[in-house]
């Protein structure tokens, strides 16, 4: 039978049996032939060798490394926060016992924005999303116990201070007697998306920009085994963004500070294979894995044609994926499991690195101890279950999948250049223009389940109608405030005051003079300086941002 | 002839207080207040309530709509409340959305909030609700 002939038989279904959209399309509005062919394929002008390669090999579209998870499964890399330093280094003694191999530091929120626990503002809020750190005291006693050298890895959420903490980690590293070079530390440190959603954002996007890259060149140049930043598009993606923006905005962002690095004289395969990426996954599977083999191809691209990347590891890109808090209901809770299922196959399939995933519950409250161990179990049950990691790219060649690879790519490198045209990411941010898109994208989201045109299980759809909803509540354990505020208090008086005075003189100075902050912010960081304290002196240089009230 | 002509539109203020970064539904629910036909204003994030309360004055709002996702909605909303009061505005409506548990309705409520609209809610509820709202002045003296 030939094509012709088989799209008679098709319109005759479809009379037969009707259909249940007039247009399908992707979560990014690509619009999808009924059935994928080598026709199909062809439009999209893909080319097997240019476009695929083998796997491990440029331009990596299946994947980073030949064997993949033949090898070794992905990491699984669980998320979690805990009130104060004392109950953070239980919970790590803990997990390592257990056999974890990686650590994750989650801050709460007034640390990640330089707030002192003793403010006003961070009321409520300390201890909640993480742990409580003021000064190196906080530090020593997380790791108490627990050479730096211990975990194979230890990450961090640090964005708008994330200099701060990596001075910090230098420095209580000198304190365990450690070389630097023993360790991994893995930093967040990507301060641009923090304008564009999560919001952790202390200073204006242009000197932020250049804090954080004060970061990656300190690395670069003294500590090669950090990881300086990450650059993420996952939280755009929650905050509204479609495939093709998450795409487009974290390559534009990657762009941003990679012409940073390599304007302070950095070559860039002595930085570029540090960086590594955090994408998102929501449930439009098979879009979500063109995504991942998009990403990897662009990034592969770009390194090597723009910046004239030769060593293979700058070209690859590692990708930390998180499973997404927006596909979630708050309604019937348990087919949450089934989302990050789902979610997590699509990461998979993608070829991902890291894989942390959420707790069913997370989108009511702190995750419950039963709730999280599903989440790690999920990954356990698709690693040891399914035979799906015993096949390196194993939807490679299909037509369906190399057709939306080479259409989101396309549609990407399209917004890219728009991008480019407004100035660059730094730009495009300032003036909203991420923000607008991301927003738009998240408004018709909404639109959409409201007219019933996209179904929701258990929202618009199979509602329970009597089901209340068990949003638990948030109280922070009794008197972690106080007990961190007391530390805090003895921080400040046990500390030589003429010590952290000149540490913080040194920093105001160097900045003035366009220096690398990081150097001072260890002098800092080693009188016992608190983050709040650095980062007065920083504010007081560059200003603090405020986002302005803007009428809709 | 358009009934509503020369009508002041309804004027509304989303705003988040405290450290939570998260904009997603505020803004959502901004956008679609905005195009069912009323002005708004949203304030962006890391507001205090005294921010918030004067800007709700300095703009005449007829409702101000509180976003909260990571549980600080009971000390953010007393605090606005209190704000409110100081500045003889406690008869501006207040709504509040986002993750609040149902044990806190009745705290919320005591303190004056007039609705809370949970995960799930729809915009156009809220919409609505906005309407059923008695106009400014109306009901006075």
């Amino acid at each position: 039978m030939d094509r012709e002939e088989w799209k008679k038989l098709l319109s005759q279904d479809y009379q037969k049996r009707g259909r249940r959209k007039a247009v399908y399309h992707s979560e990014s509005k690509i619009e999808l032939a009924d059935c994928y062919d080598p026709e199909e394929l062809k439009k999209t002008g893909f080319d097997p060798d240019r476009d695929l390669g083998f796997p491990g090999t440029f331009p990596y579209t299946r994947g980073i490394y030949p064997a993949m998870y033949r090898a070794d499964f992905w990491i699984m890399g669980q998320y979690a926060g805990f009130g104060n330093p004392e109950a953070t280094n239980e919970r790590f003694k803990y997990l390592l016992s257990k056999g974890q191999t990686a650590l994750a530091l989650a801050l709460d929120l007034p640390t990640q924005l330089g707030i002192e626990s003793d403010e006003e503002i961070a009321e409520g809020e300390v201890g909640k999303a993480g742990v409580a750190i003021n000064t190196l005291r906080d530090m020593e006693e997380i790791f108490d116990g627990i050479p730096l050298s211990k975990p194979r890895q230890i990450f961090t959420t640090a964005n708008g201070i994330g200099p701060i903490m990596l001075a910090l980690f230098v420095a209580l590293g000198k304190k365990q007697g450690l070389d630097p070079n023993q360790y991994s530390i893995v930093l967040q440190n990507d301060v641009l998306k923090e304008y564009v959603a999560r919001g952790a954002y202390l200073f204006p996007p242009s000197p932020s920009l250049k804090f954080c890259i004060d970061a990656v060149e300190f690395c670069t140049r003294h500590i090669p085994r950090y990881k300086p930043i990450v650059i993420c598009g996952s939280h755009m993606r929650q905050g509204g963004a479609t495939a093709v923006q998450e795409i487009a905005f974290t390559l534009s962002n990657a762009r941003a500070y990679i012409d940073e690095a390599i304007s302070r004289g950095l070559p860039i395969d002595d930085f570029a294979p540090s960086m590594e990426c955090q994408l998102s996954v929501p449930m439009n599977l098979f879009e979500e894995v063109a995504k991942y083999r998009a990403f990897r191809r662009m990034w592969a691209r770009m390194l090597k044609e723009r910046y004239g990347a030769q060593n293979p590891e700058s070209l690859k890109c590692f990708i930390r994926v998180y499973t997404t808090g927006y596909t979630m209901t708050a309604v019937q809770p348990l087919n949450n499991i089934v989302r990050v299922t789902i979610e997590a196959l699509g990461a998979i399939l993608g070829g991902a690195q890291s894989l942390s995933c959420n707790a069913m519950d997370e989108v009511l409250s702190i995750p419950t101890q039963e709730a999280a161990h599903v989440a790690l179990m999920t990954q356990h049950i698709l690693a040891q279950e399914t035979g799906i990691p015993d096949v390196v790219d194993p939807l490679g060649g299909s037509y369906y999948i190399e057709s939306l690879t080479n259409e989101l790519e396309k549609r990407s490198l399209a917004l890219m250049e728009q991008i480019q045209k407004k100035g660059g990411a730094q730009k495009a941010i300032e003036e909203g223009f991420y923000q607008m898109l991301s927003r738009q994208s998240a408004s018709e989201y909404q639109q959409e389940i409201e007219k019933g045109e996209r179904i929701i299980v258990g929202v618009n759809q199979f509602r329970e109608e009597r089901e209340k909803v068990k949003i638990d509540s948030f109280k922070v354990e009794e008197g972690i405030r106080e007990k961190v505020i007391e530390k805090l208090k003895r921080a400040r008086t046990e500390r030589n005051p003429e010590e952290v005075e000149k540490a913080l003189r040194r920093l105001d100075r160097e900045v003035r003079l366009g220096k690398n902050s990081v150097p001072a912010l260890i002098d800092c960081a080693l009188a016992y300086a608190t983050i709040s304290e650095m980062s007065q002196v920083l504010g007081k240089i560059w200003g603090f941002y405020r986002e302005e009230a803007k009428w809709m | 002839m358009d009934v509503n002509a020369g009508k002041r539109l309804t004027r509304v203020l989303i705003a988040k207080i405290g450290l939570d970064g998260h904009n997603r539904g505020a803004q959502v629910v901004a956008h679609g207040l905005r195009q069912s036909g009323m002005e708004v204003i949203y304030t962006g994030i890391r507001q205090t309530p005294a921010a918030v309360a004067r800007a709700a004055i300095q703009e005449d709002v007829d409702v101000i709509g509180i976003s909260s996702m990571v549980g600080a909605h009971l000390a953010a909303v007393q605090k606005l409340m209190k704000e409110l009061q100081k500045l003889k505005a406690a008869d501006i409506p207040v709504i509040v959305g986002g993750i609040i548990p149902e044990e806190d309705y009745g705290a919320l409520q005591a303190m004056g909030v007039s609705r809370i609209f949970p995960p799930g809610a729809e915009v156009r509820e809220i919409v609505r609700y906005v309407h059923s709202l008695p106009e400014k002045g109306e009901g006075e003296p």
